[in-house]
């Protein structure tokens, strides 16, 4: 019974830590507090994932009130997964936190830093957690609304304008959704999403169930930035303090995605979406995406700006995986889900410790500085290697299982598509290379001024990062493991 | 087609509701008026909840003798939250708005478009 306690736990401390550190004097306390917790946290969601990879399900009833009136949390191998990325990438980033924010925050706004983080933490582990359509909504409210405070707190103006558009472009989504659920609420009489996918099937004909699709869909396509629907994402990414960035780009997005599989596969089923267009749909989006995303990040000359578009572009494979529908294709996606939070959290932490030291993102400021801080330029190499999909790096096993899935399907097309985009991973992560290394030292350096190598605290979670990129590269036992596990969830009556 | 919409005139008022809010915030220019939009577009989701509650010939959800049949209070509970979070949105975007205005000297989109793209 306790076991199940320890998982409300996980959403309840950062809740709890938020209004705690709002308060605390500035200083290295409000820092000191988040960083215990956000310990914590990934403490309990490493022990809940070895509790539910061997398939045992754990069922938490808020408040005593039996499921499916009550709120259920209910926690499997997907579930478990997706809440150790958001926590495992707030433990390493809240480290690296304390040294960058303290250059691009005023003093006496950390506390407040450091609140809005943990509610933005709670939010995307309650997204992750909770087993009730209705609360995923307050959650991804939570997460939503925090988030945009942390984005406008970027040093540029431009900060508060990204933010400003990336409010109102998810609150459409946000209210998208609800709508939809509020169908399916008038529908079947339930919020429970394992009630829900027995109460549907009998009304799959029904055109206010696909209204309701439809509704869902698109609100979430607008939260985890598909294309067309990305064009908050490249601006908020650029102008947000380079903590949030990191976080932001290594869990929002996954946790979106999270939630579309949750509602393709779990609330909906696959025979459902064979009856609608939804698959071809996504399928053209991802390719146009994954395509015209990839080409476009190789003509900014932003690093930050750089790798949001390639973050566009990433997304495309991983809802490519939702499009083709099968058992490879979802194993691609939730595969990728974890190893692009790793690369794009590597290669993000990496350009900030270059941030830290030149004071710009800038590519052109960037130059020759890679014989200058040879660590954090060996980690922007094996992040970029990871994210064209290099064998021996995690990015090579998802790109792996995609093409497995495309090739499965006999749809050609898609595997050429995955290959190109590799293709043109390769010309902009070459670009950053380029810049860092090859391209002359420019006039300020001529004149002896030398830059030091990024402090520590930036190095170790970032090289954290980096060998996890390889580990799981190596080893796929703990990611292609547990999300075997977890896809027999998702897509039932598979036979082995 | 007149008794259709005479008798679902609420779901009808709540999709004209949402569809001029959701112009407006596509429309105009001015960033107070887009978040004015943005919540007309939340409060017809509002409106799209508190009718579906409505059971036909039910009564106020308070046990009484003699009543059976009741409305479905559940929508209307969660709406509340709803609203909760359409009020933190709209202070939270006003909010950005005082900043931006402080940092641009202007709400108008196109303004602040001209001035960074002139940087």
């Amino acid at each position: 019974m306790i076991e199940s306690h320890l998982s409300l736990l996980m959403v309840v401390l950062p809740l709890l830590a938020a209004p705690i550190v709002a308060v605390l004097p500035n200083g290295r306390l409000p820092w000191a507090v988040s960083t215990l917790v956000s310990w914590s946290v990934f403490y309990l969601a490493a022990w809940q994932l070895m509790n539910v990879s061997t398939g045992h399900v754990i069922s938490y009833e808020l408040g005593g009130w039996a499921p499916p009136w009550g709120i259920e949390y209910r926690i499997d191998a997907v579930n478990a997964l997706v809440a150790l990325i958001v926590s495992g990438i707030a433990a390493l980033t809240l480290p690296y936190a304390l040294k960058s924010v303290t250059k691009e925050i005023p003093q006496q706004q950390h506390a407040l830093f450091y609140a809005a983080f943990m509610l933005c933490l709670t939010g995307l582990l309650g997204i992750a957690q909770t087993g009730d359509i209705f609360n995923l909504f307050v959650f991804l409210e939570i997460s939503s609304l925090s988030s945009y405070a942390l984005i406008s707190l970027g040093k540029k103006r431009q900060a508060l304008t990204a933010a400003y558009q990336y409010l109102i472009m998810g609150t459409i989504g946000a209210t998208f959704f609800i709508i939809g659920v509020g169908l399916l609420y008038a529908m079947t009489g339930t919020l429970n999403m394992a009630d829900l996918a027995q109460r549907l099937p009998e009304l799959y004909e029904h055109r206010t169930i696909h209204t309701a699709f439809a509704f869902i869909m698109v609100g979430f396509a607008l939260k985890l930035a598909l294309f067309p629907l990305h064009v908050w994402l490249p601006n908020a990414y650029t102008y947000a303090p380079m903590v949030v960035t990191i976080f932001l780009a290594a869990t929002a997005t996954k946790v979106a995605v999270y939630v579309m599989l949750r509602m393709v596969f779990t609330v909906f089923s696959v025979s459902f979406i064979e009856n609608t267009p939804v698959d071809e749909l996504f399928l053209l989006l991802c390719v146009m995406g994954i395509l015209g995303m990839s080409f476009y990040a190789i003509y900014q000359k932003d690093s930050k700006r750089l790798l949001a578009y390639s973050s566009v572009a990433q997304i495309g494979y991983m809802v490519l995986g939702i499009g083709l529908g099968s058992v490879l294709g979802v194993t691609a996606t939730l595969v990728h889900l974890f190893n692009h939070a790793l690369m794009k959290g590597a290669l993000f932490m990496a350009i900030g410790a270059l941030v830290y030291r030149v004071g710009s993102s800038r590519l052109e400021h960037f130059s020759g500085l890679g014989k200058q801080m040879p660590w954090t330029f060996a980690a922007i190499v094996i992040g970029g290697l990871s994210l064209i999909g290099v064998p021996g790096t995690a990015g090579f096993i998802s790109k792996w299982y995609l093409v497995l899935a495309a090739i499965e399907k006999q749809n050609w097309l898609i595997v050429a598509v995955i290959l190109i985009g590799s293709l043109l991973a390769v010309a902009y992560v070459w670009k950053i290379i380029e810049v860092l290394y090859f391209k002359a030292t420019d006039e300020l350096e001529q004149k002896n001024i030398t830059v030091k190598e990024a402090p520590l605290m930036l190095l170790i979670p970032m090289w954290v990062l980096v060998l996890a990129n390889v580990y799981f590269g190596f080893n796929t036992e703990l990611t292609v493991g547990t999300v075997e596990q977890a896809v027999k969830l998702l897509i039932p009556g598979v036979n082995e | 087609m007149m008794e259709i919409i005479l008798e679902h005139y609420n779901y009808w008022l709540g999709v004209i509701i949402m569809m001029a809010g959701f112009y407006t915030v596509i429309s105009r220019g001015n960033l107070v008026k887009k978040i004015v939009g943005l919540n007309i577009f939340q409060v017809s989701v509002f409106l799209f909840y508190i009718s579906i509650g409505n059971v036909k010939g039910g009564a106020v959800p308070i046990i009484e003798k003699g009543i059976t049949l009741y409305s479905n209070p559940l929508p209307h509970v969660l709406i509340l939250t709803a609203i909760v979070v359409g009020v933190a949105t709209t202070a939270l975007g006003l909010a950005l708005v005082v900043r931006i205005k402080e940092a641009y000297g202007t709400i108008e989109e196109d303004d602040i478009h001209n001035q960074d793209q002139s940087l």
